[in-house]
């Protein structure tokens, strides 16, 4: 069964499209990267896909269900990470994972999630700080823990290393790449070219809403005959 | 260079946002005053009262001039039934009946009686002006027997010649029949019974209002809404769920308030009345009924916080948005305060009943007077507004708006309540 199918999904805002018909998939297991600028579409087909839009015309499922109609099955097996997110400033790190991992069960199987999330987090200490005196790298850290430990079937991760250093970056690609190895599929976003070459196992290019070229990242720049996946983005959209 | 900021930081604050908003409260509120009347005119009108005179005497003739002459007599005979009926058709403000001997007791060194009979509208500050007008006709009264008692023999007890009349009230107010209690006394009692929750009321909604509309600033700037809106719950147990935990910060914040607020009258209480004499005394329900308003009502004020809430894009856009509850909730309590609600004009009426947070205010007043439609009647609009405002958000949660600020598509009421149902 695919992860996610997309078909001619088109998103208008008022009299603006943002998503002009684009279509794609994500398989099991798969880390799938929606690459290109900003104001290309990637957020809005981030946020369609994780229920949070309605769809204009076109059909999105996710492991089968079909939303909108099934938005209520779907949040129940997805995790959402928008891009630059905060958490609530009053909470612990700690008690901001309880609050979450509360909505997908109680006793047990929650202070579970909650542990997988310290883990993933890996805060030590800090994480019965208040998120207030979080850096931006911790916060973002507690945020992939958050979006990580509910065990979903897919994780859709909004620019997930977005202004983080770069130790902070590749501690979050660690993560990422090992919730992959244990069955998550995972739809991202990046317009950092050369980070989801480490990351996707496939990739999408998209501008002005439109899906121009996809593939792994070898075929693009093969069909592109370029030495990175940012010369063939550029090369795509002439 | 410091033009510059200035232009930039007038551009940036005046705009239609915060503009609107303060012409449709000024507009809101020059019409309640322009309802409400003012308080100079109502002085300068002669009051509108009936006399009966019993006694036909020396001192009635003079209490009779003076009367006659500063206020508009509409009955003028020696029933005092028909003077009773005809003040109440005429809107009058007292019956004063001067009994006999009257004259006789004061030349017997007694004060002479006089009975009035207070017909009283409301409780509110700007009903008691005609009866303080009234008050001051006695005075008049008085100053006239006592200069005729100078002029005429000295041989008067100076404590009669100082105050040559004593009072028997009886106030008629909704139905009640007060005995050996003025309407202004009456008024003064309810309105310090009555303004503590108006005030409280008016902080209550304003503060926990405050909260909700500035929770959904936050998290919309923080995008922890997103995040909570992908999580596996019902749109309707999010908006419920904001709302009860606005409500009870907010219970918390008023019972804080409240307490301050009430030691802070308790130093202005000069009256030691038990209204309990009076029949005006509340019992365990109606406390309970006052309860149940002040709560439904800031359910009703805190669901559309969370509707005005979803139009803020992050947190300073929300401040903003706090200014049409604030005015809602000022303009409950000064109309609450000054008019009863059964003397206001129909238009306002209409108005007060209408915003949710008139109706705790009014409670209390309401109860004393064992006026329970309009209590339970508010309590039962405050549901529905409540459930109205829930169905609404949680369309408007289930919707782009709160992540793009505008509606994908348009939906009716019909679809409202169902889309509440279905959530």
């Amino acid at each position: 069964m695919k992860a996610v199918e997309v078909r001619e999904l088109v998103k208008d805002y008022g009299n603006f499209r943002a998503l002009n018909g684009i279509s794609f998939e994500v398989n099991e297991g798969e880390v799938f990267g929606l690459i290109g600028p900003n104001g290309a579409g990637k957020t809005t087909a981030l946020r369609v896909v994780a229920t949070l839009l309605q769809i204009t015309s076109g059909s999105v499922t996710v492991f089968g269900y079909e939303l909108p109609k099934e938005a209520g099955e779907v949040r129940k097996i997805i995790s959402y990470l928008p891009e630059e997110a905060g958490a609530y400033k009053n909470l612990t790190g700690k008690e901001y994972l309880n609050f979450i991992a509360k909505f997908f069960g109680d006793g047990e199987k929650s202070q579970d999630m909650v542990q997988r999330g310290m883990e993933i987090s890996n805060l030590g200490e800090r994480i019965d700080d208040k998120v207030d005196t979080y850096s931006k790298g911790m916060t973002r850290r507690l945020l992939v823990g958050r979006a990580l430990m509910v065990n979903p079937r897919l994780a859709i991760l909004d620019e997930p290393t977005s202004g983080l250093d770069v130790v902070n970056a590749q501690e979050v690609r660690k993560i990422i790449n090992s919730s992959v190895e244990a069955g998550v599929a995972v739809l991202l976003s990046s317009h950092n070219m050369l980070e989801v070459e480490l990351l996707c196992h496939r990739i999408a290019l998209i501008n002005d809403g439109k899906i121009v070229a996809s593939g792994t990242a070898a075929e693009l720049k093969k069909e592109y005959d370029a030495g990175n996946i940012e010369e063939a983005f550029v090369k795509a959209i002439k | 260079m410091i033009g510059n900021i200035v232009k930039k930081e007038f551009k940036e604050l005046f705009t239609l946002a915060t503009l609107i908003p303060i012409i449709v409260i000024a507009i809101v509120f020059a019409s309640v005053g322009q309802s409400i009347g003012s308080i100079g005119e109502r002085l300068e009108e002669k009051p509108v009262v009936g006399i009966v005179d019993m006694d036909d005497g020396d001192f009635s003739d003079i209490a009779m001039s003076v009367l006659t002459e500063k206020a508009e007599v509409i009955y003028d005979g020696s029933d005092a039934e028909a003077g009773l009926e005809e003040v109440r058709e005429e809107n009058g403000v007292a019956l004063l009946v001067i009994p006999e001997n009257f004259s006789q007791n004061i030349y017997a060194n007694h004060p002479g009686e006089i009975e009035i009979y207070w017909i009283m509208k409301g409780a509110g500050i700007m009903d008691s002006i005609s009866s303080g007008v009234v008050e001051g006709l006695i005075q008049a009264v008085n100053q006239g027997i006592s200069t005729e008692l100078i002029q005429e023999d000295s041989s008067f007890d100076p404590a009669l010649v100082l105050a040559p009349t004593q009072r028997v009230e009886t106030t008629f107010f909704k139905g009640k029949e007060i005995e050996g209690l003025s309407s202004s006394q009456l008024g003064n009692i309810l309105s310090s019974q009555s303004i503590v929750i108006p005030v409280v009321v008016m902080m209550l909604i304003i503060m926990a209002g405050a909260s909700v509309i500035s929770s959904m600033g936050m998290e919309k700037e923080n995008k922890t809404l997103e995040t909570l809106l992908t999580m596996p719950v019902r749109r309707s147990h999010i908006v419920i769920g904001k709302i009860v935990g606005s409500a009870l910060v907010g219970v918390i914040m008023a019972a804080i308030y409240m307490i301050g607020f009430s030691r802070y009258m308790s130093s202005f209480q000069i009256s030691n009345i038990n209204l309990a004499d009076f029949g005006l005394a509340l019992g365990m329900q109606d406390y309970l009924l006052v309860g149940i308003s002040l709560f439904v009502a800031l359910l009703a004020g805190l669901s559309l916080c969370i509707v005005l809430g979803t139009f803020a894009k992050n947190y300073r856009s929300a401040q903003a948005l706090v200014f049409p509850i604030t005015a809602l909730a000022l303009i409950s309590m000064f109309i609450t305060m000054f008019k009863d609600f059964d003397t206001i004009p129909a238009v306002l009426r209409i108005l007060v009943f209408a915003i949710p947070f008139s109706h705790p205010m009014m409670a209390m007043r309401a109860l004393m007077l064992g006026n329970y439609p309009l209590v339970i009647g508010g309590i039962a609009y405050n549901a529905v507004f409540t459930v109205i405002m829930i169905a609404v958000a949680v369309r408007i949660f289930n919707s782009d708006r709160l992540l793009t600020g505008s509606v994908q598509r348009r939906v009716g009421l019909g679809k409202l309540v169902w889309g509440l149902r279905r959530q």
